[in-house]
């Protein structure tokens, strides 16, 4: 079974945020741009199953900034070949997964890794809709999996508990924090990698079904109250929430 | 075109979860500017059961094939986009639940819809919805809006109020979908309660969370205790998950949970930005922590300056005495 990684591009999670001169998009200057924290443990389930199944593991990136650091770090861990396609203007979850869905087709059945999410937009769809492109079920959110022969079971937390999900192999699987630990490379498989195919095409993608009015940042909240120190703070806070807030 | 609403009820032990019926409640305060029918769709064996007497819905679409008792993904978005299609709905809501999120991007995905996932305001204008939602992990809300496809959208639970009206006899319409050979390929097989059926932080309407200020997992011991008196559910910083103290299940924050309860309580937590991106929606911040300077009180509605170990028993005792006098 082919196995494929699909990581994205996010600034990273400390990064200050302002509106851009548009009003619509945001201005990230001076923001670090790193993998997107969920797609590290994606990568590294692809790499232990590419590993476990003696198969190949192809890393993917969709979007037009230069990415082939990432790609080549990736390739150092355990991918075999890693292709970035490289696009002009906006895109969503559909039109990624597009893409996606054209480089991953000839490799069916393939088993493919993505984030619970990307920490920019927030979204979670593209799993979904790779899913639905590809005909393949679609297992979010994991944060165990166990694979024996082409059978799955995996695991992941819902409100209030923890989900078992069973079922077979090809299945697309995106990753929650914890999944794993991703692995470091070392000098050796650094060196290696230069050497491990590395493509860059260039594509277009339909544009994204939605249409963004505004960008803003949040209120500040309203200004609050310090109360105090120490237990002599206590009685003035149960009468704020009791009688101000009103939330006993 | 006319509007039309479908609105995905969740159902969880048996009944229908509290955060579909926020959806469920929106759907209906903005039907007054977009007109068209509030549409329920129930799936399980259970549904048409369920549907009467889900006051707020002008009816309801039930699915009562009993493979679908089972959770599956991929026959619920089947069962799903086949109940929009025929209804013609333009938009379908779902609650931002675990499952409600991966339904409605399966769902918009079938459709060819555009989605605007976990959002914290609806607005209707010109007979369309626009939807706000955070991005950034909360650094940032972008406003949207469908080019002319059907909008999916999912609403972060506690944001929406429920609709509260009195139950009225709600008609129903049997859906029995044509599910595609591979929609049964993976379906939840068991679901395990969190110990002692505790609430989930995403859910509660108090959330009393630790950071490393508690010093030890044993610190968690009077969070538990203040919880309990106030009915909510204990939620931890990310520190402390990787610390081993707390699950991550509990973790609140931009790699956790998005949480917008009542009352949050933030005992010993420093106020990261990946904090906050998890918790800054909530109604009333209460911060504890011994650094007059931590980052926290700035989004606090209230806060005290002084040692999580000594002021969180006295609010919890103040707190128990409070409610008594209440009774
Ligand atoms: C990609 C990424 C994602 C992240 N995601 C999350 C996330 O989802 N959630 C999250 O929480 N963090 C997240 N973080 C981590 C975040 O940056 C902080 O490191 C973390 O929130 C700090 O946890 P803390 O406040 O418990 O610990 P600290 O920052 O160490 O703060 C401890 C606080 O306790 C106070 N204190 C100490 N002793 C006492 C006492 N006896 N009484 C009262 N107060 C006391 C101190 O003054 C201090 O303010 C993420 C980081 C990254 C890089
Ligand atoms: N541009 C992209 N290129 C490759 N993979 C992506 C891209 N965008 C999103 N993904 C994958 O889809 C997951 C979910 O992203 P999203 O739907 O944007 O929240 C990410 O964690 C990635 O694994």
């Amino acid at each position: 079974m082919n196995v494929v990684a699909c990581l994205a591009r996010v600034p990273d999670t400390a990064s200050r945020i302002k509106p851009g001169s548009d009003g619509k998009s945001p201005d990230l200057e001076g923001a670090q741009f790193v993998v997107n924290p969920y797609d590290e443990f994606a990568l590294e389930e692809a790499v232990k199953l590419r590993e476990a199944k003696g198969s190949s593991l192809l890393a993917i990136h969709v979007g037009p900034v230069d990415f082939q650091k990432e790609l080549r770090n990736a390739l150092a861990k355990g991918a075999d070949k890693a292709i970035q396609l490289s696009t002009t203007g906006p895109l969503g979850p559909a039109g990624i997964s597009k893409l996606l869905a054209e480089q991953i087709r000839p490799l069916l059945p393939a088993t493919v890794f993505l984030g619970k999410q990307s920490v920019d937009g927030d979204v979670g769809a593209t799993g979904a809709f790779l899913g639905n492109e590809l005909g393949l079920p679609v297992v979010s959110k994991i944060s165990t999996l166990k694979i024996e022969g082409d059978r799955f079971s995996a695991t992941r937390e819902v409100e209030g508990g923890v989900e078992t999900i069973e079922g077979a192999l090809p299945c697309i699987f995106t990753a929650e924090k914890g999944l794993n630990e991703p692995r470091r490379a070392g000098l050796n498989q650094i060196m290696a990698a230069k050497k491990k195919p590395l493509t860059v095409e260039t594509k277009s993608a339909p544009p994204p079904l939605l249409d963004v009015l505004a960008l803003e940042l949040p209120k500040d909240r309203p200004a609050g109250r310090m109360l105090g120190e120490g237990v002599g703070a206590v009685a003035a806070l149960v009468t704020a929430l009791q009688n101000e807030a009103k939330v006993l | 075109m006319a509007h039309q609403s479908l609105v995905y009820l969740e159902v969880r032990g048996g009944a229908v979860k509290r955060s579909s019926l926020e959806a469920l409640g929106e759907a209906s305060r903005q039907k007054a500017a977009l007109g068209g029918e509030v549409v329920g769709i129930l799936l399980g064996s259970s549904s048409t059961t369920l549907a009467h007497g889900l006051a707020g819905a002008d009816r309801c679409i039930c699915v009562p094939d009993p493979r679908l008792d089972r959770f599956s993904l991929e026959a619920a978005a089947t069962a799903t986009a086949e109940a929009a299609r025929s209804s013609g709905a333009t938009t379908i809501w779902f609650s931002a639940t675990v499952q409600g999120r991966d339904l409605a991007g399966a769902v918009a995905a079938r459709l060819g819809a555009a989605y605007a996932a976990d959002c914290v305001e609806i607005r209707a204008e010109g007979g369309a919805v626009i939807a706000k939602r955070p991005i950034f992990g909360g650094r940032a809300l972008v406003t949207v809006k469908a080019k002319g496809n059907p909008l999916v959208v999912s609403l972060r639970p506690n944001v929406f109020a429920p609709l509260v009206a009195s139950p009225a006899a709600v008609g129903t319409s049997n859906l029995a979908p044509t599910f595609a050979s591979g929609d049964f390929a993976a379906v939840v097989t068991h679901l395990a309660s969190a110990a002692g059926g505790a609430k989930d932080v995403a859910e509660a309407e108090v959330v009393v969370s630790g950071g490393r200020g508690l010093g030890g997992p044993e610190g968690f011991k009077p969070l538990e205790e203040l919880a309990q008196v106030l009915g909510g559910a204990v939620g931890a910083s990310r520190a402390v998950v990787d610390l081993g103290w707390r699950p991550h299940a509990d973790q609140v924050g931009q790699t956790g949970k998005v949480v917008s309860p009542k009352l949050y309580i933030a005992c010993g937590i420093s106020g990261a930005i990946q904090h906050l991106a998890g918790m800054r929606t909530s109604q009333v911040i209460v911060a504890i922590n011994k650094d007059a300077e931590a980052p926290i009180f700035k989004v606090a509605t209230y806060g005290i300056v002084g040692d999580v170990g000594v002021i969180v028993p006295a609010l919890t005792a103040a707190l128990k005495t409070a409610i008594a006098a209440r009774r």
